[in-house]
């Protein structure tokens, strides 16, 4: 167990680092840099800019400098915690962004945590009733938030949620409590904003997880110990639960790695139409304005929280299951 | 007759063996039924297969008619894609009637009456019970340029001469959503083909030779891999086509954003392309290409490939989805395809706010296409992935 730790987390290393890498040439790839839409932005209002100040600006923000050694900057930074400088902002990325990555972090938790609360009891009903009407009818309302785009279904939700509920439109909380030392009410209001992204983002995700737990239950069901302890007598709810459900639990754990880049994704467009105050609709904003250290960030940010995710379910699925750590051991 | 060999005499037996010419498979002699399955080609026994999968069939039924239609997008529509009705801005939606006053007068709607409300400056249409605006069928109507070369008014249904036809309402230039909804699937249905051809491609290629190499080139290709998938989906395609440039045409961005699509997604194929060749190239039949002197590119495409080609295709058609979503995103955030070219995404990009769910609902309409697109590859790929392996029994 033991080396395998060790084999995943030097692996992770460099996959980090390749990643960084890559960020760095995709926020690069514009043409030009924000200094020069900032320079046309003043232009447009009719002002100019003194070719000193501009050297001065460029030298401030290491703009004059190879490119790879922008990326060196950036990197060192990172690794201290500087996060770099926002341009559009004018203000040290880091607080810029303040506890955006935080809520970002509780509603792609939020999310996962309600996947599995939802996928969990229909996956395993599915495989027990197999073709039953229930069975066909979950299995469609699956397909169906599989098929629905996440941004749409937010925008219906927000609205039903405001004319039946009164849920105020947009952000994480009630606008009064913006701002306000956390309190039970507060959170009450987190609470009450929080179910409209978590439903959305959870539901395309639910169908897959169903079905492979509806496939992986099947499998087992179909073995032959299951027959002989049913011919021996064992009630119904033991024998599904002692052995098929362990085996079959599998995919909820090794999942994670799938399902987080896509609620991660998913996040991110459907903060934008709720205006959530996560890191979505700033990384779109910084996308647009080309404030690169902004975007850069956001999105070593998202990757961080996928790789992170993807070694924490390997770790736990090597804990669980002992035939994934010998082999992992014995191949490389 | 007799004769004396070795010594030994006696009478020969009679001749017993028939005249008729000798078959040796009389015993394993096939029905015509189990020859027919015997001789069949693999492709012949997946169609057969999949045949027999209800769903999937009428699945590849409606996205056939749906690709059919394409093709056809300009006599189909009632308008033309940029006809403005300026009189008739976010106008609803007008149902279809057969009957007027208990009367049948065939398929026809009721016209319009527009009010502007002066107390909240909303537009208000009211059905005007007296006016019938009979549908025209087989008709000329908006003028079209066919395929963008030939000249053309033909429609396949209009609106009464003087009236109007909203099947699902107007956006706020007063253009007919239907109308534009059948354009759009042209770009949308296109961009999933597209986008999987080249991520069929990439996947081959690095799955193909991570799986045949193997050794250190299956570990950079696995590494890759693994750094892709890593990355969330979205995030990197909003990255990717917010750093194409302003200046592009938006037809160069249609290309952008496809091959951009294709570029994330081959990760899965060259996955199950890699395992499935490190299993077959073990097998005999591969080991004696190889003696005879076959070249690495020709085991793969001739010998190893055709083995579960059948495979990719299915799960080819499961990612195609992914694809028109991703687009369909895209468009809506403003960081895909831009207008004139006509997407799903670019028209529901108008019904970005609430305000458009609140009042004008309809603008929401072209999500359903977007829907049943993406169910109906979604069956189709599950049941050519049942298909795909016809030798194995249910």
């Amino acid at each position: 167990m033991f080396r395998y730790l060790i084999h995943r987390i030097l692996v992770m290393v460099p996959t980090l680092l390749v990643i960084s890498a890559l960020i760095f040439v995709i926020i690069q790839l514009p043409e030009g840099d924000y200094l020069d839409t900032y320079i046309a932005e003043l232009e447009a209002q009719g002002e100019s800019v003194s070719a000193e100040k501009l050297a001065h600006l460029r030298k401030t923000y290491k703009l004059d400098l190879p490119p790879w050694q922008q990326y060196f900057y950036w990197l060192g930074g990172l690794l201290q915690g500087d996060l770099g400088w926002s341009f559009e902002y004018s203000l040290p990325v880091n607080e810029v962004v303040g506890d955006r990555l935080f809520l970002s972090f509780v509603v792609s938790f939020s999310t996962i945590v309600f996947t599995w609360l939802v996928a969990f009891p229909i996956g395993v009903y599915s495989a027990t009733h197999q073709y039953s009407w229930g069975d066909y009818g979950l299995t469609f309302i699956g397909f169906l938030g599989l098929a629905t785009p996440n941004f749409l279904l937010a925008l219906v939700l927000l609205y039903v949620a405001n004319v039946y509920f009164g849920t105020s439109i947009g952000g994480l909380m009630d606008p009064s409590f913006v701002g306000q030392p956390m309190s039970w009410a507060k959170f009450l209001s987190v609470l009450e904003h929080l179910w409209i992204p978590v439903v959305v983002i959870g539901t395309s995700g639910t169908a897959g997880m169903i079905r492979r737990l509806r496939a992986n239950l099947l499998d087992e069901l179909q073995k032959q110990y299951v027959t002989t302890g049913r011919a021996k007598g064992l009630p119904p709810m033991r024998l599904l639960a002692k052995y098929p459900l362990r085996m079959a639990l599998n995919p909820f754990v090794a999942d994670i790695g799938n399902l987080l880049p896509q609620v991660v994704s998913g996040a991110a467009i459907v903060s934008v139409v709720l205006s959530l105050p996560t890191t979505g609709p700033m990384l779109l904003d910084a996308l647009r304005s080309q404030d690169m250290y902004l975007a850069g960030s956001f999105l070593m940010f998202l990757s961080l929280l996928t790789v992170i995710g993807m070694f924490l379910s390997d770790i736990a699925l090597a804990a669980l299951d002992p035939r994934i750590r010998l082999q992992g051991g014995t191949r490389r | 007759m007799s004769a004396s060999v070795g010594g030994l005499q006696g009478e020969y037996l009679d001749h017993y063996v028939t005249e008729k010419p000798f078959d040796p498979q009389s015993i394993e002699a096939l029905t015509e039924e189990q020859e027919r399955y015997y001789l069949a080609s693999q492709w012949m026994m997946m169609w057969w297969r999949l045949k027999r999968h209800r769903l999937a069939v009428g699945s590849g039924l409606v996205l056939a008619i749906m690709y059919f239609s394409i093709l056809v997008s300009e006599p189909l529509s009632p308008y033309n894609l940029h006809t403005r009705n300026t009189e008739f801005i976010y106008a609803p939606p007008q149902a279809v009637n057969f009957f007027h006053e208990g009367e049948f007068v065939g398929p026809f709607v009721y016209g319009l009456d527009y009010r502007l409300n002066m107390e909240n400056l909303k537009r208000e249409y009211t059905l005007n019970p007296e006016k019938v605006d009979r549908i025209r069928f087989f008709c000329s109507g908006d003028e079209y340029r066919f395929w963008g070369i030939f000249k053309g008014d033909f429609h396949l249904i209009c609106p009464a001469s003087g009236g109007t036809l909203f099947l699902l309402g107007t956006d706020r230039l007063g253009r007919d959503i239907f109308s534009r909804i059948i354009y759009g699937a042209r770009i949308s249905l296109t961009i999933g083909l597209v986008g999987i051809t080249i991520s069929f491609i990439i996947g081959l290629t690095l799955g193909g030779l991570a799986g045949y190499y193997g050794g250190w080139v299956d570990n950079v290709v696995q590494r890759l891999i693994e750094i892709i998938r890593s990355f969330p989906e979205l995030p990197l395609w909003m990255a990717l086509s917010a750093a194409l440039p302003v200046t592009w045409s938006p037809l160069g961005v249609f290309v952008g954003i496809t091959v951009i699509l294709g570029l994330i997604d081959w990760t899965g194929l060259a996955r199950a392309v890699r395992s499935k060749l490190l299993a077959l190239r073990e097998e005999d039949f591969c080991t004696a290409a190889v003696l005879m002197g076959a070249k690495p590119r020709r085991v793969i495409a001739r010998h190893l490939l055709p083995n579960f080609m059948s495979h990719l295709i299915a799960s080819a058609t499961l990612s195609i989805p992914a694809m028109i979503l991703g687009e369909t995103a895209l468009s809506f955030l403003g960081l895909g395809l831009r207008p004139p070219i006509t997407s799903w995404g670019v028209l529901l990009n108008e019904a970005q706010n609430i305000n458009a769910v609140a009042l004008y609902p309809w603008l929401m309409l072209p999500v359903v296409p977007v829907i049943i697109a993406v169910l109906a590859f979604n069956f189709l790929g599950d049941g050519l992935r049942d298909a795909a392996d016809p030798y194995k029994t249910l």
